[in-house]
């Protein structure tokens, strides 16, 4: 029963998919994290009007739709905030998928409140007590008397797994708001004044470098003891006094490298770290750029 | 072989015809039963496919994990599959829709068949279709940019997206199925009993509330149950609009997160073949029962109105 529904699910695709790779071998599919879309996107056209007879489509879905569907052969790049976990690898290499995770920007994830709550900055600890429901009022962090409102991801998102290992290293409280998109945590805070949520930087930037109105980004600290930094500053993700930065992969076959080496030489190249800088993330560090040399970018 | 392929026989004259006919009428009524037969299939699929899929779950975790209250299958501490939170919030978005959606709909139900002019009606009707037609992931986007922002406003809360946001939404989306059977059931009462009604004396919404509605009281139930199926069962609507928290709610104002909601959101990066994928599927089955339920009560009370009306 369950054989032949998988059977007829693989016939339906590869009905509507080997057309399309037989009509179009230089088209390229890329899936995932909701964070990377826009840039990507933008990455996209700008490699399209350069090779013209290449198209790329790039759509979203977060991270672990991206991660499923390069397991899944279903897509030739899978966009993602997060690493991919041992078990999802084990699971691709049964598929005959050999995933290569390459490297191609680096993230300040911002935390960011309404700007009517009065407070600056947070240690990585107190985003952690906030997060898991322990603190429920501003006052408790040195704010002001104002309930906490908690925006977060769907569990499908790349942020919401890396913000929960490298920042909330527990459940996230039942209380807290699942929203579709970065786009949408932004808007939320926007109208909450006790609300905090948490979006790649690339959104809370404009084209010009300025913070989105309407939300105030919230410099963080390592523990009680540090300063606490801006993920707004170039040398603060640089020199890694940020404390929740993180890479931004792209994962690929690599049994199938040749159809996508060249974009992603593309974004590593100065005319696209000036795309994504224009976005609003940040170059490679020296240790993703090892981490890229060793896979032979 | 149905009664009127004999008929056809004797009305024709010739026997050659007769036959060809008679053919005719059995391969016509062949494909009409093919037709229904195939329907009933697909049912038993969906619930078979639902019951099999799911069964892993139930066997490798017990069932007694899913009647906790929290649904966390991607848990960082621990992993846990209670279908109570969702199913309560299934239930609370539902019956707030249909508290909604049925003083409205009966109203406008009764308006167009007892009291709307003529060109009203046709003008009505046409549109309250349209209203049926809209996408809903449309009625989605309005959750989020002009219902909750309203709701939060008016009620002084931090966000709109909660469980009135979705029950709002749903009573339009539902609206329509309630207004258009409830409305075919009030004009189909005899105008033998209104007349009686009125020449006793009583006045027109007298007899409306006494007489009318009471013997369309089946077929009104009948609208009520459809159009609750038709919110327990929507998804993308509550998915965009509800807030999505994993809590048990404990208030009409607190964020909810839908069976229908769940599957969505999870089965797109679900590892296949783990208990996380089959438990996806005993939330369908749990969802199939509910919705064949509603719509099971909703089919034996329509067959009853039917019966009274011959």
């Amino acid at each position: 029963m369950k054989n032949l529904f998988i059977k007829g699910i693989l016939f339906f695709m590869a009905v509507l998919i080997v057309p399309t790779i037989a009509f179009s071998a230089n088209f390229i599919q890329v899936k995932g994290s909701d964070t990377e879309v826009n840039v990507v996107q933008r990455l996209a056209e700008n490699f399209m009007k350069k090779n013209p007879n290449v198209s790329i489509a790039v759509t979203g879905g977060g991270s672990g739709v991206g991660i499923a569907a390069i397991i899944n052969k279903t897509t030739d790049l899978a966009n993602s905030s997060r690493p991919m976990k041992d078990s999802e690898i084990a699971k691709a290499k049964a598929n005959g998928v050999n995933p290569i995770g390459a490297v191609f920007a680096v993230d300040g994830l911002s935390v960011i409140v309404n700007p009517k709550n009065t407070l600056n900055s947070l240690t990585v600890d107190q985003i952690g007590q906030v997060y898991r429901g322990e603190l429920t009022n501003w006052k408790q962090v040195g704010g002001p008397d104002l309930a906490v409102t908690l925006y977060g991801r769907q569990p499908n998102s790349g942020t919401f797994v890396f913000f929960r290992e490298g920042v909330v290293r527990g459940d996230y409280s039942g209380k807290m708001n699942q929203m579709n998109g970065n786009a949408q945590i932004l808007e939320a805070v926007k109208k909450d004044p006790g609300g905090v949520g948490y979006v790649g930087i690339g959104y809370v930037v404009d084209d010009l470098g300025k913070v989105a109105s309407g939300i105030k980004v919230v410099d963080v600290a390592k523990d009680s003891r540090s300063k606490a930094f801006t993920p707004l500053k170039l040398e603060n993700i640089l020199n890694g006094s940020y404390p929740i930065s993180r890479p931004l992969y792209q994962y690929f076959d690599g049994n199938n490298r040749a159809k996508v080496e060249a974009f992603i030489k593309y974004e590593l190249g100065p005319e696209g770290v000036a795309v994504i800088q224009k976005d609003g993330f940040y170059p490679l560090t020296d240790q993703w750029k090892k981490h890229n040399a060793q896979i032979h970018f | 072989m149905p009664k009127s392929t004999s008929k056809e026989g004797v009305l024709s004259s010739s026997r050659g015809t007769g036959d060809w006919r008679r053919v005719q009428d059995r391969m016509i009524f062949r494909f009409f039963q093919f037709n229904g037969i195939l329907s009933i299939l697909i049912l038993l699929g969906i619930f078979f496919l639902l019951l099999f899929d799911g069964f892993p779950a139930i066997k490798n975790l017990g069932f007694s994990s899913f009647l906790a209250m929290t649904w966390n299958p991607t848990s960082y501490v621990k992993e846990t599959y209670g279908l109570g939170a969702m199913i309560i919030s299934t239930l609370m978005v539902t019956f707030g829709a249909m508290i909604l959606a049925v003083p409205v709909g009966l109203g406008c139900a009764a308006y167009l068949a007892e009291a709307a002019p003529s060109w009203v009606r046709e003008t009505l009707k046409p549109v309250i279709e349209i209203l049926a037609g809209i996408p809903s992931v449309v009625l989605g986007f309005l959750g989020i940019i002009v219902v909750g922002p309203a709701i939060a406003r008016l009620f002084h809360l931090p966000n709109g997206l909660n469980a009135v946001n979705g029950s709002i939404l749903l009573a339009i989306m539902s609206l329509p199925t309630i207004i258009s059977i409830s409305e075919d059931a009030i004009s189909s009462v005899p105008r033998s009993y209104k007349e009686a009604s009125l020449a006793l004396g009583a006045t027109r919404w007298q007899t409306l509330i006494k007489v009318v509605v009471p013997s369309a009281l089946s077929g009104i139930i009948a609208s009520i149950m459809l159009g609750m199926g038709r919110a327990i069962g929507e998804t993308m609507t509550v998915l965009m609009a509800t807030g999505n928290a994993l809590n048990t709610p404990s208030h009409i104002f607190d964020a909810v997160r839908t069976m229908t909601a769940a599957i969505a959101i999870e089965l797109g990066e679900v590892a296949f073949g783990s208990d996380h994928y089959h438990g996806l599927f005993v939330v369908g089955f749990i969802l199939f029962v509910m919705t064949f339920l509603v719509n099971l009560i909703a089919d034996l009370v329509l067959s009853k109105y039917q019966e009274v009306d011959r």
